[in-house]
């Protein structure tokens, strides 16, 4: 256990009592939990807090743990330019997954967090332009969902696609994306 | 409506004019692969752009799901493909860490060289392209005749002019091969020579300046909030360089200098590149110089294939391990991993979950040239069709990134 990890636990307890859960610290990042609907502001702290400083947002995953009940996860890695810390944080999600945008702390969140809803189907609530990315527009499914085939489901373009009824998505089907 | 960037616009515009949507791209020369940017004009002034990405979306990390570990290595040839051994250290780093092992350092040594080499050749190639989207040839021609001696040392280290494929976990697939060092010596003498070239054609190109310098401008502070890494943020005056802040492989061992610029135009996007080369040629020859010898792979049985056969062939133990790494690949203990390294394009981040098997449960790439792309929305002050060009060009996006 680094100096820095007590650091960073410290001063989040701190603010948030025990609704942050620490995961530990491994291979160079330490890892904390954070309820869906924390994450807004824990990124803002991390970000604005005088000592921290994680000015930096490296990356935004989705993540499918099926068949387990908190199926998705959000999975966010932070940088400290100034510190050069490195911070992940997790955030479990039920199904239909949604959890709030970090677009307003970093603009680049917009592209990850519009990746992971084409990927995983991960709602961002608040994102300004929550399109698909890599697949096209009328695309229906979630490709990088664990239950959707390596493959892709067979049609008329794709004759090597698994058998099955192409995928209805529930959440697909009301067209409001937020 | 898309979600697009307000970029500024003249003052005192009165004339009442139309906007007209334009589709740059998909199949364009200076997209630098197949990228579409949807522009909406306001007369010849760009007044809001949209990138439109996907075009080469191969499915790298569902894909990587299926295959194993070492199968994995030829996918990540495909992310930025000129500069492959990038890629394939920054994966190897990652597994290498869940795996808790590190590779001999001989092996150490010919991974950075090999890195060091893409580096300068994906450099070699924007150092020439910048210049011919703006209508300079020139540059690009002779860029091309240095990238090509880059291919043959590669070719003769790996066998593979583009995709090397010659990182493993554990170690690199091979030794350096009989006449490696006179030929790359050799390089290493004539390449600082051949920079000063390059400089001489464009920098004093009056067009080729009037089209770069103050154009395309981003802050620190816009280059941080919208992810830039590498010479991208480099340029606009953020001192920051994995290679040196987190030190991985042997780079704590060499002495190079982190080039930054704080104009973060086009120019000074395209110059940090040119400068970086001087400082990779620095680091190749001090990997010459310091590079002992010694096994260039790990000695575990479970992990890399042995070198040496014989037991193979004669114990029973040593053939169901042999047998069992080919078939089947390697188990990589439960956990998660996040490894960053400084690509050419800037931080390539490979974040692996592992269930213990012998196939990632989840592999994220974190692709610069991705979010590096996004740089557009932050550009301020390209007001022309034509400066979108240079604006792109100077980002040095590769597509095959981008979509992974």
């Amino acid at each position: 256990m680094s100096v820095e990890t007590s650091l960073i636990r410290t001063l989040i307890a701190e603010h948030f009592g025990g609704e942050i859960e620490e995961l530990g610290f491994s291979h160079g990042v330490h890892a904390f939990a954070s309820p869906p609907d924390m994450i807004v502001e824990l990124c803002q702290f991390l970000k604005g807090h005088p000592t921290l400083r994680f000015d930096f947002l490296s990356d935004i995953c989705g993540v499918d743990h099926y068949p387990e009940t908190l199926r998705y996860e959000a999975v966010y890695h932070l940088y400290s330019l100034p510190n050069k810390w490195r911070v992940r944080i997790k955030c479990r999600l039920g199904d239909p997954p949604r959890v709030p945008s970090v677009t307003g702390v970093w603009r680049t969140a917009n592209w990850h967090e519009r990746e992971a809803w084409d990927m995983y189907g991960i709602r961002f609530e608040g994102h300004p332009d929550l399109r698909r990315i890599y697949m096209w527009e009328g695309f229906e499914g979630f490709p990088q969902r664990k239950d959707f085939p390596l493959r892709g489901y067979k049609d008329t373009l794709n004759p090597f696609g698994a058998e099955g009824p192409p995928p209805t998505q529930p959440d697909l089907a009301t067209k409001d994306i937020p | 409506m898309t979600e697009v960037t307000e970029l500024s616009r003249p003052a005192g515009e009165a004339l009442d004019t139309k906007e007209v949507l334009l589709n740059l791209g998909p199949q364009h020369p200076s997209t630098h692969g197949v990228l579409r940017l949807v522009l909406e004009l306001d007369g010849e002034y760009v007044a809001r752009v949209d990138p439109h990405i996907g075009y080469l979306h191969r499915g790298t990390e569902k894909l990587a799901e299926s295959f194993t570990y070492t199968q994995i290595f030829p996918l990540t040839d495909r992310l930025d493909y000129l500069c492959p051994p990038s890629n394939n250290l920054a994966f190897a780093l990652a597994v290498e860490k869940l795996l808790g092992i590190e590779a001999p350092i001989r092996a150490q040594y010919i991974r950075v060289l090999m890195a060091e080499l893409a580096r300068i050749s994906g450099h070699l190639l924007i150092t020439g392209a910048l210049p011919m989207d703006l209508g300079a040839m020139t540059a690009l021609v002779y860029a091309m005749r240095e990238r090509e001696m880059i291919m043959d040392l590669l070719e003769m280290i790996s066998g593979a002019r583009m995709h090397t494929s010659f990182c493993r976990v554990g170690g690199v697939r091979e030794d350096l091969p009989d006449g490696f060092f006179p030929k790359i010596r050799e390089f290493c003498d004539i390449f600082p020579n051949r920079i000063r070239d390059y400089e001489r054609l464009v920098e004093n190109n009056r067009v080729f300046l009037k089209r770069t310098q103050g154009i395309g401008v981003i802050s620190a502070e816009d280059g941080i909030d919208l992810g830039l890494s590498g010479p991208n943020l480099r340029a606009s005056g953020v001192d920051w360089d994995i290679r040196r802040d987190e030190p991985y492989e042997i780079y704590d061992r060499l002495a190079f200098n982190v080039i930054t610029r704080d104009e973060g135009d086009c120019y000074a996007r395209w110059r940090c590149r040119v400068e970086e080369m001087r400082e990779s040629v620095r680091i190749i020859e001090q990997c010459l110089d310091q590079m002992p010898e010694g096994p260039f792979q790990i000695d575990m049985p479970t992990i890399a294939f042995p070198v040496n056969k014989d037991k193979v062939h004669c114990s029973m133990e040593a053939l169901i391990q042999h047998f069992d790494l080919s078939a089947y690949g390697f188990k990589v203990p439960k956990g998660e991993v996040y490894s960053a390294i400084e690509a050419p394009k800037g931080e390539l981040g490979f974040y692996i979950i592992s269930d213990g098997s012998q196939k990632p449960f989840r592999m994220k790439v974190r692709a610069p040239s991705f979010v590096n792309l996004q740089g557009l929305f932050g550009v301020s002050n390209a007001r022309y069709l034509a400066d979108m060009i240079a604006v792109l060009g100077s980002f040095d996006p590769v597509m095959a990134e981008v979509d992974k």
